[in-house]
Order: C-alpha cells, then sequence, then structure tokens
C-alpha cells in the first residue's frame, strides 16, 4: 500500500474508531506560510459573510432599495485578515484607520454587524456611518478609529500622518493605517505620504496598503503605471515594503503581521501592496457586472479549504446559506428603520462653541 | 503697542501655554525663521513643515481627529488654492459623520494686497472659503481684534480659517493686548527674534491674559446716520478713514461695520443699521464676480429691499487674473482711500 500524502500542515491521527487512520488537518499552508484551521475557517466565514452583503447591495442599487453601490467584492481575503490584526479601539493608544471604500470586509471583521453596511446603502437615520448621508462602503466609526472614509482618491494618504503623529508623540503601540487603490497612488498625495512619514528624525507609525487591483474605473493600470511595483516607490525613502497575493488570505495574513510587527516596535513606515481582483467592477456606475476574468478569493479559499479537508461541503453550503439568511433579515428590518428628516439637513454641521454667538449650538440656516 | 503680527505670535503663545493647542506648523514655521511674516517666533510647539500644502492641512486634520489641537500656517493664501478639497473634506468631517468627529483646526494665512506681492502674493481667499460650509472665517483689522479672534478660533471646535490682512500685520494697535507691556521697544526685545544667529535666542513672554473675540460679532468702527459701510480686513480702516474725512470735508456720518467675522457674518448689526441708514456699500478687495459681499448684499435686498433709500451697491476688486507688481496695477485694480471716499460719498448723498 502506498504511504498517503500528507499536505504540509495535515497530520494523519487514529480515527475515534480505532480503524485506521483518518486526515484531520490542523493548519492550512500556501506555500511555506500556514494558518491554522480554526483561524482559516473564522476568515472564510467572515468573507463569505461580507460578499453576501455586498452582492445584496448591489441588488439593492437595481432594485431601488437603494441608489449607487460601491464596495470591495474581490477584497475580502486580504481586508478580513487586516480587520482581525488590528489593534481596535478609539483614541491614539489603538490603531487609526484611514480606508479607502472598498473596505467593507475590514469592518465585518472589526466587528461591524452587516445590518450597518446595509443600512448605509438603504440610506436610514439609523446608518451608524452617515445618518445616511454618505455613499455604501463609506464608513466612519469613531470607537474604532475608523475615520470617515471619502470618494475622493488619496485625500487619505496626507490626513494617515497626522493621527501617526499624535501616536508617535503619545506612545504606545498603537499604528496607522492609511489603504487605498493603485491608480490613486497617481496623486501627490500618496508621495506626501512617504515624505511626511520618513522625516529625518520624526519618522511615524504608518502602515500604507495599496490594494491593486489594476484598474482605474475604466483605465488599466498598465496604460498609466511604468513602475513594476508600486512598493518600489517605497525605496527611494527607505520605507520597506512587500508584494502580497491578496487573494489569498494566508499569505496575506502573515504580510500583514510582518507589517504590522516592524510598525509597530520600529514607529517607522511600511508598505504592503496585495494585488487583488475587481469582481464587479468600479460601481454600479459601470454596470456593478460580474467579472468572470480575475479570480475570486472566496472561491478560491473554499477550494483550498475543501482540498485539504478543512471544511466540507455541507459546511460551505451553510455558511452560505447562514449569510444569506443573516443578510435578507438585514435587508428587511433596515427598510424598516426610519428615514432621515428634513430637519435633518443641517443637523452635525458644528460642534457646540462657548465663543460662537451666533451658532453657539450646531448650524441653524443663514446668521 | 503691539503690531498685529506680534499679536497673533501672542495669541498662539497663549494658546500653547492655557488652550491645548498642540502644534503650530507649516512651512518655514518653527525655528529659525518663525514664519515668513514672523507670526511664530519663539513659540514652543511651532515645527517646519515640509514644502506641501495639502500635506499641512491633511496632517492638520490627522491631528485633530487623534485628539490633538494643531494650528497650521498656509504661508500664504495664493498657495492654499491646492488644498480646496481637504478644505472642503475638513468642513464635512463632523457633519458626514453625523457628530462622530469634530474637527477642531485652526488654519491661519496671509490674505489680500498691499504688500506689492504682484501675482502670487496679493490674492485674497474669504470669497473662496465662504464656500465652505461647516467652517468659520475670521479676518482681524487691528492687533487686538486679531488676538482675541486667534484666541476664538483656537477655542471653537470647529475648523476655523484665520486670514490675516498682509497689508496690515505690522500696522501697531491702538488698543492694547492684555498683558502686553507699555512700552513696545520692550515687547519688541522680549517677543521679536533677533535678526542673524538665534541659536541662543529665547523669548520672553508677557503674562498674557485671555480676550475673546466672539465669533459672528463685527464691530461698529464708526457711528453715523448717512450710510452703512460693511467692511473687514485691509480696506476697514481705509473705510473708516474715509468716514473721518467726509465728516470733517463734508459733514457726512456713517455706520462703518467691521465685520470681523466673514462666517458667520453679523447680520443683526448690519440689518439694525441699515434700517437706520437706508444706505448701504460694501467694500472688500476680493474679485467681484461672486464675491462674499455680493451675499451680503442679497441678504440686504431681501430682507430691507423696501428699507432702502438708493440702490445698495459695492465697491470691489476687479476680476482681472492677478494684480500687477507696477504700483499703478496694484493702485487701479483693488479699492484705495480714494475710490472708497468716492464710492461713500456717493451712497450718503444720491437724491433719495
Amino acid at each position: 500500500m502506498n504511504k498517503p500524502v500528507t499536505p504540509r500542515g495535515v497530520e494523519l491521527i487514529p480515527s475515534p474508531e480505532g480503524n485506521g487512520l483518518v486526515t484531520a488537518v490542523r493548519e492550512v499552508a500556501t506555500g511555506g506560510e500556514s494558518l491554522p484551521v480554526g483561524r482559516c475557517l473564522e476568515i472564510y466565514r467572515i468573507m463569505v459573510r461580507t460578499r453576501t452583503m455586498e452582492e445584496r447591495m448591489i441588488k439593492m442599487s437595481k432594485s431601488g432599495e437603494g441608489y449607487f453601490w460601491i464596495g470591495g467584492p474581490g477584497e475580502e481575503a486580504f481586508n478580513t485578515c487586516l480587520g482581525l490584526q488590528v489593534k481596535k479601539g478609539c483614541g491614539p493608544d489603538y490603531d487609526y484607520l484611514h480606508l479607502h471604500y472598498r473596505n467593507s470586509a475590514t469592518l465585518v471583521a472589526l466587528g461591524m454587524p452587516l445590518i450597518d453596511g446595509i443600512r448605509q446603502m438603504a440610506m436610514t437615520a439609523t446608518d451608524p456611518n452617515s445618518r445616511g448621508r454618505n455613499f455604501p462602503g463609506h464608513f466612519c466609526r469613531k470607537e474604532w478609529n475608523v475615520v470617515p472614509v471619502t470618494s475622493v482618491i488619496g485625500i487619505q494618504w496626507v490626513k494617515a500622518p497626522g493621527t501617526a503623529i499624535v501616536q508617535k508623540r503619545h506612545g504606545g503601540d498603537g499604528i496607522t493605517i492609511v489603504t487605498g487603490g493603485d491608480a490613486g497612488t497617481a496623486e501627490g498625495d500618496f508621495a506626501s505620504c512617504m515624505i511626511w512619514s520618513t522625516r529625518p528624525g520624526n519618522e511615524l507609525p504608518v502602515l500604507m496598503i495599496i490594494m491593486n487591483n489594476g484598474w482605474g474605473i475604466s483605465t488599466p493600470a498598465c496604460t498609466q503605471h511604468g513602475e513594476k511595483q508600486i512598493i518600489d516607490r517605497g525605496k527611494a525613502f527607505g520605507i520597506p515594503g512587500e508584494v502580497v497575493d491578496g487573494n489569498d488570505p494566508i499569505p496575506s495574513w502573515h504580510a500583514i503581521k510582518r507589517a504590522m510587527d516592524y510598525v509597530r516596535t520600529r514607529r517607522r513606515p511600511y508598505m504592503i501592496e496585495a494585488r487583488v481582483s475587481r469582481l464587479y467592477g468600479h460601481s454600479s456606475s459601470s454596470g456593478a457586472l460580474r467579472v468572470k476574468d480575475e479570480p475570486d478569493c472566496v472561491e478560491l479559499f473554499e477550494q483550498k479549504l475543501l482540498a485539504v479537508g478543512a471544511i466540507d461541503q455541507k459546511t460551505i453550503d451553510r455558511t452560505h446559506e447562514e449569510a444569506q439568511a443573516e443578510v435578507e433579515a438585514a435587508v428587511e428590518q433596515a427598510l424598516r428603520e426610519p428615514k432621515p428628516a428634513p430637519e435633518d439637513v443641517e443637523k452635525f454641521t458644528y460642534a457646540a462653541s462657548p465663543v460662537d454667538a451666533v451658532y453657539p449650538g450646531d448650524y441653524t440656516g443663514l446668521p | 503697542m503691539a503690531t498685529l503680527v506680534q499679536a497673533v505670535r501672542m495669541a498662539l503663545h497663549y494658546g500653547e501655554e492655557h488652550l491645548g493647542v498642540t502644534d503650530i506648523f507649516g512651512e518655514d514655521v518653527g525655528p529659525p525663521l518663525g514664519g515668513v511674516f514672523t507670526a511664530t517666533q519663539g513659540l514652543r510647539t511651532a515645527w517646519n513643515s515640509p514644502l506641501d500644502e495639502r500635506g499641512i492641512i491633511g496632517v492638520a486634520m490627522g491631528i485633530a481627529y487623534a485628539g490633538g489641537r494643531p494650528v497650521a500656517e498656509i504661508q500664504f493664501c495664493d498657495y492654499g488654492f491646492n488644498t480646496i478639497d481637504l478644505l472642503k473634506v475638513a468642513g464635512n468631517q463632523r457633519w458626514a459623520g453625523h457628530g462622530n468627529y469634530d474637527m477642531p483646526i485652526v488654519v491661519m494665512t496671509p490674505s489680500g494686497s498691499g504688500i506689492r506681492g504682484s501675482l502670487y502674493h496679493s490674492h485674497s481667499f474669504e470669497s473662496w472659503a465662504s464656500r465652505l460650509a461647516g467652517w468659520k472665517i475670521v479676518m482681524p483689522s487691528n492687533a487686538l481684534d486679531a488676538y482675541g479672534l486667534m484666541l476664538s478660533a483656537i477655542v471653537d471646535p470647529n475648523p476655523v480659517l484665520v486670514l490675516l490682512p498682509k497689508a496690515l500685520l505690522r500696522v501697531r494697535g491702538e488698543q492694547k493686548i492684555p498683558g502686553e507691556p507699555e512700552d513696545e521697544e520692550e515687547l519688541k526685545r522680549m517677543i521679536d527674534a533677533p535678526v542673524g544667529d538665534r541659536t541662543g535666542w529665547r523669548p520672553r513672554w508677557p503674562d498674557l491674559k485671555p480676550y475673546f473675540v466672539p465669533l459672528g460679532v463685527a464691530s461698529l468702527v464708526r457711528e453715523g446716520t448717512d450710510a452703512t459701510v460693511v467692511s473687514y480686513g485691509r480696506t476697514l480702516p481705509l473705510c473708516a478713514q474715509a468716514a473721518d474725512q467726509l465728516r470733517q470735508e463734508a459733514g457726512l456720518t456713517f455706520d462703518v461695520i467691521d465685520l470681523r467675522s466673514i462666517f458667520p457674518y453679523d447680520w443683526k448689526l448690519i440689518s439694525q443699521s441699515v434700517l437706520k441708514t437706508g444706505r448701504v456699500l460694501i467694500v472688500n478687495e476680493d474679485t467681484e464676480v461672486t464675491n462674499f459681499g455680493e451675499h451680503l448684499l442679497r441678504r440686504v435686498i431681501d430682507e430691507h429691499f423696501y428699507d432702502l433709500l438708493v440702490r445698495p451697491r459695492v465697491l470691489l476688486g476687479k476680476h482681472v487674473p492677478g494684480i500687477g507688481l507696477n504700483q499703478v496695477y496694484e493702485q487701479n485694480t483693488v479699492p484705495q482711500l480714494p475710490h472708497i471716499k468716492r464710492a461713500m460719498h456717493a451712497v450718503a448723498t444720491e437724491e433719495a
């Protein structure tokens, strides 16, 4: 009898019935890196829940339950691993997140209930990110240091050094994480981030993450960018970096861990370029149609987990069914919740001020 | 008496010692220069930034997210135009996140003409700024107001833009800053960095006291009955001077209102004065097409059309691409004393 082939991370253990050996996987590997099965299943479940939420939001954009959709299908593998490793909390002791609008999996990994993504899509008054004001995926969670996401491409790169300045001065191991797409690195703000994060004697704990999907709306990156790797631009500033397959959670997890360890302890910037897919095009403005010729990180991870016996088809089906049920219940509830009222238009413009004679409280219309 | 720029510096010192200012920064803001106009000499929290206006505004926002209280300088407002989207976003952060994040930043920048600055050091910014909802915008015309408005800008938990009239930065005030020494030469010795090597220099700050000019409160600098003049910044002292001359020469008296806050503006004072005089002239030096003064004119027309005795009017900068270096250009592009005097005389004497 041939000796059974055991992939890395797979152990043969005696079957409970005592009638031979069965495989029981403890670790799932890609190349030389691996993650425990428990962690993989946690990541997998967040990826599926996020994808299901986003796909339902795309439907909402087409059914009239919402308008514009933009989000992160194709970035779930990397962004889940990011969210799970964030030092989550409020204030400079914790990580600040300057995200772009494809970071839904990061928020779900941080603990955002799916209904909060749906609420923003449904523009409800209960939307905790923006009270129905902002596009979907434009998160804002002060309790987790998630500063408001904007549609303006690249400006997060110049805001990030500011939170990092406070963190460096404050002490502790909190870091600033800033994420942007590959196309947005053409903005001068990307160079600003490198310059401000490496002022001699004032280097900053900034983790710069470039989600390289190879597109800027309709424009292929290869027609606009001559550089082979975006992280090479960091070399001039002494910013170490690595390119990682962002479609695979295992190397993504480890790249993020290495980067965070470096930034947390060295208090200097680090760069990750994650190669990812964009599975529904740029946004609903380009139809939000399913792209077939780019790898799907959810499918790939399912196949991998199946292949090594870390999951069975039944569990996969159940994970999808549960996510579907969670999302449907969330949509049903969100659509019943109150919408913003006309008197909400001016609210939250100004914080109360002891020195303003016209607006001691909020904005109330022209002086 | 302190100059306007010394007043700003003393306010920033008071701010960093007593009002929680954590960072005063921008291009050449830290030592050795302490600002191209000396506004930030000797300040404990002042530091130099890269030559990057977008970085300056973005970093100020980041510091504020994380609990700091920054004062950022744009060296000349002419160089702030590439930050307009960031300024817009700074103004919307509280609104966008329905109150999640306040944005307590102060941006100060020299604005307007009067230093022979030619094309790129003479522009005005208040009309652009007045379109940035979520911001508050102030522009002092004297040293004491500069001190009081800066302290209010620092204390206010919203983004505040402090526009400093370039032409008046070296002008001495007529009123003392609370705590400044009697002798202006003594003040100079205490807080002005010496020319040349400054390595060992440290300022000796006077024992300054708080003084707040509330936002949204204008100042009636001349009182009269023949017409209302609304202005601020460089043109304000010219309006006051013209009023004094016209009182002597023609027996005309004017309400001259120093707006001080561009937004929120003191509509109550303007409105009361227009009701009294029935005649109004709005003076500033920003370019005349879509000028902030036109908004005030709209309010006047909307709410006082039937109270007006003659057509309300504006005296503004010409809609030309720049202010030329030869003084023929500057003198004929933005309002000067003779233009202001002529316009004031006309609005006060036109037959009703």
